[in-house]
């Protein structure tokens, strides 16, 4: 059967979008596809279009090459303007010919709006739209002084900003009142003035430009309503745009009042063999002028051609987020209070630079819209808020409140948008895991394999296994918290049978409550969990095969199989005599040295077999395992306090160390930090720890649940005004709880966000002794501080034990694959070429 | 094809149960496995982690995916079958495998790949 003809008249980004789309379904195999750009360059990101001024090439910025084309057998006609389209012959016509179509799809986007001043076309008049008119803007800036913006809306502000990055001084001129009118307030767009005035950018509002003409001391010059006037160099309108839809109207397509090729739910013009898509087309009278709405059209007209009714446009939400000269802006929904009824809330905070706004529902239960300057921290959340129609806290105003101020709550997985990046390794986004999930993978390995999410460095996989077993549960799918296919049980039901049954070996459990040998999973969970009730040592026969090899060998495997050693330095209090033990020590072994971000020294490079020796020497200096293995207690930084420091109001040092012995050694689901500050400045960065305690003129404040890492939070205030006992006793009962409690690989962030009742249920439980199991659980932490050994003396001192450590048991060499370079006066692994090659 | 060759890398009391040691051999340093419960209670795969590029294997966890004896690389967590070598994640990639017996009190593999110097890779 002969192949029927597809034709796509447009090549930018939506155009190129639907070719993707299209290529790779079967209805594909049916078509031969042609596809004609006026541009003579192939499809490129419009949206960063900027960065081409910060040094992008038309080759950085292109979606795709001609090969790509060539191989899914797309026909590239580029600098081939369609002057005309003939329905009756069914063909489309160009200067070079004309084309048989059996169908089109019209991606011609939009073009800018040049207000009808009268000189609008003189030389130096120009618009930024295409990378074409960004080369005459560049060709115009050569050697001379001023460019002007005209249009004060997002993209004059960018094209402002492109004008800067050539080294003119960039102004804006906007009819509006204020900057932005379509997406800020007027205090929001005050505010966003400020801002970009001082970064250099000078902005002309209620200005209504009459003529252009020559100017004195530049080449042009603007004349306004008000009688003023100001000169320019060059001048830039950007006051909008119009779809462009010049061939739609003269083939006698039906057209919107203001513009725009009407289209139905399905992308279908008034001529059911032509689709338009992208800026071109109205839906619902509406023209979107954003990539995101184009893309959904590309893929609603693709699944239309394989004759798929379920695929509809059905409109798209307008809320935005950007940066715009470094200035954060999002604005959200109904910004502007146009709903009836509808209420505000607005913080405005002039000495920060920030402004919130808040527009709520007539009952106050539902976030119609919302307007950010100066910080988008807030958008993510807002933004769920809005289009999920999510029930408001009942004091919505924490959630533009800076954080400081008890913390605005955040909302757990379903908070992260659908372009939240959940593995960044392999760019995978939150929408691209759902889309696993609909095409039918029912369980977290299942996603893995089909996204790659979580199988680079594995930093995300925390937070995909919480992403994943959210979707799952919202689409009726029953998760199984089971913690691997050898155990039909959580981490926390693990802990409760091994603690009521006093199981103390791997062996028995799986025995009583398993099935197979278990695996690299639950032998490390059950290992935790075993160490965390009976605090046997770690290297005792039974335990070691359930360790990961860092738990196992008490250091961390580097890239190149060898070891890091970090002893601990509590508080980050050292004195120069361990100082120099240190130097020594790595000068010795020729390991290379580096202070942590956690106040204190990693020495790496040691070889399996060099472990014993080297502890051995550490340990007869005064040091202890630092634990940097341990899925425990890492340290608990602290700043000088009022020991030294002029502001400091308690001794900050000092309670940090208490701290950090007394709970070093606690195993848990996860890593756990601390961090003790001498006064409200807080140098320590309490507030990002899982425990943070900040001094106060009265004693210690307490805040819980911080994390740094991959998805930051701060921690929430969670008592106030503890003296050393109170402190100590809170922190006992919640990291025992957490202990208990918590999932595998759980920070005590998500655990908290994940727990029924969250903060406020955590402070009863702890504070408030609510379920009445603050005494047991201060008394369990008591036997396991009691019971700490220093896992790493036990083991030098035991001949057993050390024998672990020899790199082949049968022969003395060392590991024949480790190959070094010298850099910067210390040695470091030689990188994999080279090792390859060696 | 060169002959099998059997030689002694370690001794029973060097074993430690339901983990690995390594043990260099005339073929590079291969990593051996002590299951004593199991119907084959010792298995040797090699030590060089193909994927991670260290000698690393013999350090990792053992445990069945779906009832094959694997060893999870300690590096980036990807499993091998004790019994055949292969990699689970990825079909195109797999470790050499030794037969390994018990005599007395000696651990004996099966060599059978000519005399080589430096890495298993
Ligand atoms: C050495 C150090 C970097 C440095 O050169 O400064 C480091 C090194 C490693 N970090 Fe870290 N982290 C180090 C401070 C931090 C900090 C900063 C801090 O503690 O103040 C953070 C953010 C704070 C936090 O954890 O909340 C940090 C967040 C992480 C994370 C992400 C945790 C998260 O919840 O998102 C990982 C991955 C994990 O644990 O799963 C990680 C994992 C690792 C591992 C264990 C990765 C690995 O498996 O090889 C690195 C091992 C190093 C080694 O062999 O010794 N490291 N890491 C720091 C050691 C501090 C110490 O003295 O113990
Ligand atoms: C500076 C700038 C910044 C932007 N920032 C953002 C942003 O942050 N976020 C966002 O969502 N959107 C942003 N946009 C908007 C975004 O670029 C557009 O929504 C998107 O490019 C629309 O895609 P399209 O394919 O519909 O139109 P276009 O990308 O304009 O492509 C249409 C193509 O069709 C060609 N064409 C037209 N008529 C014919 C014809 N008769 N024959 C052959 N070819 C023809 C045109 O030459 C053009 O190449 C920005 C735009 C600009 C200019
Ligand atoms: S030290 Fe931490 S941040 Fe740096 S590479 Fe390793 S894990 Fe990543
Ligand atoms: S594997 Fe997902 S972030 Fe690295």
């Amino acid at each position: 059967m002969a192949k029927k003809n597809l034709i796509v008249i447009g090549n930018g980004m939506v155009g190129h979008h639907f070719l993707e789309q299209f290529a790779d379904t079967p209805a594909a195999a049916d078509y031969t596809i042609h596809v004609f750009g006026e541009e003579p360059l192939i499809a490129y990101d419009r949206v960063h279009l900027s960065e081409y001024f910060g040094g992008s090439t038309h080759a950085d910025l292109a979606m795709g090459t001609a090969d790509q084309y060539t191989e899914k057998q797309i026909q590239l006609h580029l600098d081939e303007q369609v002057t005309d389209i003939d329905r009756d012959q069914r063909e489309v016509i160009t200067p070079k010919g004309r084309y048989r179509y059996d169908a089109v799809v019209l991606a011609t986007g939009s073009y800018p709006f040049v207000p009808p001043i009268q000189g609008n076309d003189q030389p130096h008049c120009l618009v930024y739209r295409t990378l074409a008119d960004l080369d005459a803007i560049r060709a115009s800036s050569e050697g001379v002084k001023r460019g002007v913006v005209v249009g004060g809306g997002l993209l004059g502000l960018e094209a402002a900003n492109a004008l800067k990055c050539l080294g003119l001084e960039a102004h804006v001129v906007e009819f509006a009142p204020r900057l932005m009118p379509v997406q800020l307030d007027s205090d929001g767009g005050t505010l966003l003035r400020r801002k970009i005035e001082e970064l250099g950018v000078q902005v002309h509002t209620e200005k209504a430009t009459t003529e252009i003409v020559a100017g004195d001391e530049h080449r042009l010059r603007m004349n306004f309503s008000d009688e003023s006037h100001l000169e320019a160099d060059l001048i830039v309108f950007s006051a909008g745009i119009r779809p462009q839809d010049t061939l739609a109207r003269s083939c006698g397509l039906e057209i919107g009042e203001r513009g725009g090729i009407v289209i139905d739910d399905y992308c279908t013009t008034s001529d059911p063999q032509i689709f338009a898509i992208g800026e071109c087309a109205l839906w619902s009278n509406r023209i979107f002028g954003l990539v995101a709405p184009g893309y959904t059209m590309a893929r609603t007209a693709s699944a239309r051609l394989n004759q798929d009714t379920e695929a509809s446009f059905v409109g798209a939400d307008m809320s935005t987020k950007l940066k715009l000269l470094g200035v954060d802006v999002g604005s959200i929904g109904d910004a502007h209070a146009s709903t009836p009824g509808a209420r505000n809330i607005r913080f405005n905070d002039e000495q920060a630079g920030t402004y919130g706004r808040l527009v709520i529902s007539e009952d106050g239960k539902k976030l119609l819209g919302a307007i950010l300057v100066g910080d988008n921290g807030p958008y993510d959340t807002l933004l769920q808020y809005a289009l999920n129609g999510i029930d408001l806290p009942a004091n919505p105003e924490v959630l533009i409140l800076p954080a400081s101020e008890g913390g605005a709550p955040t909302l757990g997985p379903d908070a992260l948008p659908e372009t939240a990046s959940i593995c960044s390794c392999h760019n995978v986004t939150k929408g691209d895991i759902c889309c696993a999930i609909d095409a039918g993978c029912t369980d977290l390995g299942a996603v893995k394999s089909q996204t790659k999410a979580s199988t680079g460095c594995g930093g995300c996989s925390a937070l995909l296994k919480n992403v994943v077993d959210a979707e799952l549960e919202k689409r009726g799918v029953e998760v199984s918290k089971d913690i691997c296919e050898h155990f039909a049980y959580s981490r926390q039901e693990l802990f409760h049978l091994v603690k009521v049954n006093g199981i103390r070996t791997f062996h028995s459990l799986i025995e009583q409550y398993g099935k197979g040998h278990g695996c690299d999973i639950c032998k490390p969970t059950v290992g935790s969990i075993l160490a965390t009730c009976w605090n046997e040592h770690i290297m005792a026969t039974d335990h070691v095969p359930l360790q990961d090899t860092n738990d196992t060998f008490m250091a961390n495997m580097q890239k190149n199989g060898t070891y890091s050693i970090v002893p601990r330095v509590p508080g980050g209090e050292i004195t120069p005599d361990k100082l120099i033990v240190l130097g020594e020590v790595a000068k010795e072994y020729n390991l290379y040295t580096k202070i942590t971000g956690g106040q204190r020294i990693d020495l790496f490079g040691a070889t399996l077999s060099e472990l014993p020796e080297i502890w051995e020497k550490l340990i007869a200096a005064g040091f202890e395992t630092g634990h940097a293995y341990g899925k425990s207690l890492r340290t608990v930084k602290s700043c000088v306090g009022s020991t030294w420091c002029r502001y400091g109001v308690q001794d900050s040092v000092g309670m940090a160390i208490r701290l950090e012995d007394r709970y070093k050694g606690l195993r848990s689901p996860h890593k756990i930090k601390f961090a003790v500050s001498g006064c409200t400045r807080e140098c320590a960065e309490a507030q990002s720890k899982d425990i943070g305690v900040i001094a106060t003129d009265k004693g210690w404040n307490l805040y819980v649940c911080g994390n740094g890492g991959m998805r930051p939070r701060h921690a929430d205030l969670f008592a106030t005004d503890l003296n050393d006992e109170q402190l100590i006793s809170a922190i006992d009962r919640v990291l025992m709880f957490y202990v208990r409690t918590a999932d595998r690989l759980q920070r005590t962030s998500v655990w908290m966000e994940n727990m029924e009742g969250g903060l406020d249920y955590l402070k009863d439980v702890v504070l408030n002794d609510s379920l009445g199991i603050g005494e047991e659980l201060e008394q369990h932490m008591a036997s396991i501080i009691g019971t700490y050994q220093c896992e790493w003396k036990s083991t030098v001192e035991d001949p057993e034990k050390r024998k672990r450590f020899r790199e082949f048991v049968n022969d003395e060499r060392k590991d024949p694959v480790q190959h070094w370079v010298e850099e910067r006066g210390q040695r470091r692994p030689a990188p994999k070429a080279e090792t390859e090659t060696a | 094809m060169s002959d099998l060759q059997w030689i002694t890398v370690a001794r029973q009391s060097d074993l430690i149960a339901e983990s690995g040691i390594a043990v260099w051999t005339p073929a590079g340093p291969a990593a051996l496995f002590y299951l004593p419960g199991s119907k084959q209670p010792l298995y040797a795969i090699g030590h060089y982690d193909p994927i991670g590029k260290a000698n690393v294997l013999a350090r990792g966890i053992v445990g069945d995916i779906k009832g094959e004896l694997v060893v999870a690389s300690p590096l980036y967590k990807q499993h091998f079958s004790l019994s055949t070598g292969q990699c689970l994640e990825d079909e195109t990639v797999s470790v050499p495998t030794f037969e390994v017996q018990r005599d007395g009190d000696d651990i004996k593999l099966g060599i059978r790949v000519k005399q080589v110097e430096g890495c298993a890779a």
